[in-house]
């Protein structure tokens, strides 16, 4: 009955990890090449998984499902099992990690490599050890279906990413990871009160997450407990207005960090609204809907034009990022099919269009040792490549139709729209604001005249190339055909909307999702 | 032991020698240090007084051991030898065994302590002695000493016996706060800090046991208890013996606002010193307040309850707040344990079985990664002796594969981070007061986020800061120190993945017996 499939998963990195940190740290080439492979096999493994996940009618809301006792004075499992939205998440993770291997290669052997002036060489097993062990928390926050568990791993992530960005971030790397804990962290720990409180007040002395649903006392205590976890995962997305760590440390980490933490990290606060949140607070869910569905929207519009005004390319992708959560956010909370499945799916396709972005800027980074998108200008002629893979990057980030991330944006709008038709509408505008952040962005770096430093640029090269291509590929191939991935999201969301008790307004057809593309 | 049981001829109590054995030994070594201080060559001391003190603590530890499941009191109910009793003791030996290791050590420059405490400051007579490897070894039997009240502190179901066991751990430590070899004008500042405060607080604790022995005739916890009810003296008393009682432990449990002299005592001993005082000097007194509480005054917890929730706030509050203005480390660990003080106390609010197990298991966790903290302080040196200035942990990432990481797990351990023994410790203490304080408990883990801050400072100073121009570096210690490191170390990080076995013995070990007066 229990399952060793997700343990194997969570595994892999790990035992990676650990032996990255005993090869000789001499020896980086073995160190990449071995780190490399790591995060392929674990890519592989999730691709055997995913196309075992059972998606037929009547298949359990939880799959590859295996319990131990860990605990057992606290009432703690270490309980594994992925519905369809955790699925798609793990695997989004996990195919992420190899492009950010790959966009690291270089990065911390030499001076001359590093993507910023003035930074000194430091350890690449450092970097590529603790890389994979933020691997090994990503996966275990999605699968982990025991609360204790999962805060567990929400917290520890922390560690790796905070010395991620410490360690090889920017100038101001001390301050931005300080930052980025300490945010994160006040939200853990009221998140914590809140464990604490589901565990007592639900009554069942234990921290399974199917125990737990419909367990927690209405009233007032769900949702002061709501809150606890609602904070948390806010600060985690972010959500406006506890976005503010995000352009700091998403601008001072170096490239593959900042893609695993806009990319990964940022999804576990959204991933948190629609696996704990909605069903194990349905009643305070519904009564503080309104609150999160105007925020999201502010967010939207704010971070938009934040964007447009930014001069350091990497804040400007965080910005784009804050914008496209408070997408997810409006599709998680406008209680649809439709809103919920897109919501998913935005997840998905915005680590892959942000993380194609961040990429594509790395990689112009590492060229020009600035991150001021005044210091570039017409790359596109000397780097055609690079500025092609930029332009479809972008374009994928403002959701054009036949980009992936046009279906979700669309499949959000249109499930908001059945229900708050007012917010629809004003949310619709972000996708102006995308398109002007995006575009002008290109214009100033990739058009006009060439300026004297852009001359020298060496168009991309063959490890870049394919730590972006998977990504953009990805992108166009779920932009053609997304109904496999909805597939398998489209129950996990019914369930979910089941646990809190909504159903989709009437002009909703359910059926039709996926099919039309 | 009333009044009225004072008849003409006086009965021996009865006494249950075999539940002492841990106590007989620990005090029985320290009597033997004091002869071999008299009578053995100065050159074997050292070796002498170091290998029994370790003898006399592992052998009463194993005493501990055999005594589990021990429940009774004796010596006309004075004592208590019951599971939480045991516990603590067991505890305090463990940590005990590391601390003394800790000040044996000898291979950083000859020793943390000094040669002559005695000889002025500065004197020739001193600069001499200070480049010799000359010790006081008269710090083992003290240690030995404290030891043995700690033993009884927390066992002690008779206030008077609480407050000798009481004087008995703290007139050694007050002698070995000013025994550091380097700075020694702050050691014996530190020294004569402790003591004088040290002194007021016993007279506090004094005076409430006369007041309380003025409302209840006696001055046994359990007939403190039985007189709440029956008594028809005026309350006040009780209230009053109470307030000025838990001053006294608060005191030696560093508890804001009772706090002032923690961060200047624990900056001035020597290193090694300090870890032992930090650490079980804690667990004694922790063990204390729980069966002055929880015996003494569980039917009135009622009303004393609101006085430790604004004495946990304000401890957690006051050492989380000014550890982040401090700039020495000791200081700033000095901070941290008032902070952890006041974690402690939102577990001992809940006055339950669960309150107990979980205060039992933080103190473990506590003392532990605390040792192991100090323990690597005395590593950082330059050449003025340890590199206390935050500043000049600067980039000591980059100096050595162990300190900084080691420490960075200690630290984490201390913010509570999950996957170490101290986030356990606080879901533990936490999850216990959450049923009747949870305002209390949002405001601790608040305040556990400010305490994060400055251990975070630490470790952004150890790995992102480039290390300053002519830093401490790390020194390679001797066996002793290494034993003691790793055990607390390696401790720390099992208790995080696997506490199941630790926390079973703290849930079996938490009841307090008592007996009913009559």
């Amino acid at each position: 009955m229990h399952s060793f499939a997700l343990v194997g998963l969570l595994l892999v990195p790990l035992v990676g990890s650990l032996i990255v940190f005993g090869l000789p740290k001499r020896d980086t080439t073995l160190i990449k090449w071995f780190t490399l492979a790591v995060t392929l096999i674990d890519v592989v493994y999730v691709i055997v998984l995913g196309a075992t996940f059972d998606t037929g009618a009547g298949a359990a809301r939880f799959q590859f499902v295996g319990s131990w006792t860990w605990i057992e004075a606290f009432g703690v499992d270490i309980s594994f099992g992925v519905d369809g939205i955790a699925m798609v998440l793990v695997a989004m993770a996990v195919v992420l990690v190899p492009a950010v291997v790959l966009a690291s290669w270089n990065s911390f052997d030499t001076q001359s490599d590093a993507e910023e002036l003035n930074e000194k060489p430091r350890s690449v097993r450092t970097y590529f050890g603790l890389v994979l062990l933020l691997e090994f928390f990503m996966i275990g926050v999605f699968i982990s279906t025991d609360v204790f568990l999962f805060y567990v791993f929400f917290e520890a992530m922390l560690v790796p990413m905070y010395f991620i960005i410490g360690s090889f971030g920017g100038p101001r790397r001390q301050y931005a990871a300080m930052k980025f804990f300490l945010y994160s962290l006040v939200g853990g720990l009221l998140m914590l009160a809140a464990v604490i409180g589901v565990y007592v007040t639900s009554g069942t002395g234990t921290f399974s997450f199917s125990a737990l649903i419909g367990h927690v006392p209405s009233g007032a205590t769900q949702k002061w407990l709501f809150l606890g976890f609602f904070i948390a995962f806010a600060i985690k997305a972010p959500l406006v207005p506890f976005h503010t760590w995000l352009p700091d440390a998403g601008a001072e980490a170096p490239i593959g960090g900042a893609v695993l933490l806009v990319g990964v990290l940022d999804k576990v606060g959204t991933f948190g609204f629609l696996r704990y949140c909605l069903p194990l607070f349905p009643e305070a869910s519904r009564y503080f809907a309104p609150m999160v569905l105007i925020l999201s929207v502010i967010g939207i519009l704010y971070a938009g034009f934040l964007a447009i005004g930014q001069r350091d390319m990497k804040r400007l992708v965080a910005y784009t990022s804050v914008a496209h959560f408070g997408f997810i956010g409006i599709g998680i909370f406008a209680f649809t099919t439709q809103g919920g499945t897109g919501a998913v799916l935005y997840m998905v396709n915005h680590a892959f269009s942000t993380g194609a972005l961040f990429l594509v800027v790395g990689i112009l980074i590492t060229r020009g040792k600035s991150r001021l998108v005044a210091d570039y200008g017409g790359a596109a002629r000397v780097t055609p490549i690079l500025g092609g893979l930029f332009l479809l990057a972008g374009l994928s980030a403002l959701a054009l139709p036949g980009m992936s991330t046009f279906v979700s944006e669309f499949l959000v709008l249109v499930g908001t729209f059945t229900r708050h038709k007012g917010l629809a509408i004003l949310a619709t505008t972000g996708i102006i604001l995308a398109a002007l952040y995006v575009l002008i962005l290109y214009q100033r770096t990739m058009q006009g005249v060439v300026s004297e430093k852009v001359r020298k640029f060496k168009d991309i090269n063959l490890r870049e190339a394919f730590a972006v291509a998977p990504l953009i590929v990805l992108i166009l191939f779920l932009g053609i055909y997304p109904k496999p991935v909805i597939d398998v999201i489209n129950p996990a969301i019914r369930d979910t909307l089941a646990n809190v008790g909504q159903v989709d307004p009437a002009p909703a057809s359910g059926t039709a999702v996926g099919g039309q593309k | 032991m009333t009044l009225a049981a004072a008849p003409a001829q006086l009965n021996a109590p009865s006494i249950a020698y075999h539940a002492l054995w841990p106590i007989f030994i620990v005090l029985g070594v320290a009597c033997v240090g004091v002869l071999i201080e008299a009578f053995v060559p100065r050159a074997e001391r050292y070796a002498t007084q170091l290998g029994l003190s370790i003898a006399g603590l592992v052998a009463a530890f194993i005493a501990v051991i055999l005594l589990r499941g021990t429940s009774l009191t004796t010596v006309a109910g004075a004592l208590a030898i019951d599971g939480t009793g045991l516990f603590l003791q067991g505890s305090i030996l463990v940590m005990a065994i590391l601390a003394v290791l800790l000040i044996g050590e000898r291979s950083l420059e000859r020793s943390p302590i000094v040669a002559q405490a005695a000889v002025v400051v500065g004197s020739s007579r001193d600069r001499e002695l200070a480049r010799t490897g000359r010790i006081q070894t008269e710090v083992f039997p003290l240690a030995m000493f404290a030891v043995g009240g700690m033993l009884i502190f927390p066992v002690s179901n008779n206030l008077l016996l609480m407050f000798v066991a009481l004087e008995v751990l703290s007139l050694p430590l007050y002698l070995m706060a000013g025994m550091a070899r380097h700075r020694r004008l702050l050691s014996q500042e530190a020294a004569m800090k402790y003591f004088l405060l040290g002194a007021f607080a016993s007279a506090f604790f004094l005076y409430g046991i006369a007041l309380l022995y003025g409302y209840a005739n006696s001055v046994d916890l359990s007939a403190i208890l039985a007189a709440a009810s029956t008594s028809n003296k005026p309350d006040a008393l009780l209230y009053l013996g109470l307030a000025l009682l838990v001053v006294g432990l608060f005191f030696k449990a560093s508890v804001a606002p009772f706090h002032t002299w923690t961060p200047d005592v624990y900056e001035g001993s020597p290193t090694a010193v300090t870890a032992f005082m930090a650490s079980c000097t804690k667990v004694a007194a922790f063990g204390a307040i729980i069966r002055v509480l929880y015996v003494g005054f569980a039917s009135t917890k009622w009303d004393w309850r609101p006085i430790i929730w604004a004495v946990a706030i304000t401890s957690m509050v006051v050492g989380a707040v000014f550890a982040l203005t401090q700039t020495n480390i000791k200081r700033i660990l000095a901070y941290s344990s008032i902070a952890h003080a006041g974690f402690i106390l939102v577990g001992i609010v809940a006055v339950t079985r669960d309150a107990i197990a979980s205060t039992l298991f933080y103190l473990v966790t506590y003392g532990l990664a605390t040792i192991a903290a100090f323990g690597l302080v005395t590593l950082v040196r330059d050449a003025n002796g340890e590199a206390v200035q935050l500043s000049q942990w600067a980039g000591l990432g980059r100096k050595g594969p162990v300190v900084a990481p080691l420490m960075t797990i200690l630290l984490l351990s201390m913010a509570g981070i999950p996957l170490t023994a101290g986030f356990i410790g606080k879901f533990y203490v936490f999850r216990a007061a959450y049923q009747d304080a949870a305002p209390l408990v949002v405001i601790a883990l608040l305040s556990s986020a400010v305490a994060a801050f400055f251990y975070l400072r630490i470790i952004v100073l150890m790995f992102f800061a480039e290390p300053p121009e002519n830093g401490p570096t790390i020194t390679i210690p001797s066996p002793l120190t290494t034993i003691a490191l790793t055990l607390a170390a390696a401790v720390t990080i099992w208790l995080g993945l696997f506490p199941q076995p630790i926390l079973d013995l703290a849930n079996n070990a938490a009841h307090l017996q008592t007996v009913l007066p009559g």
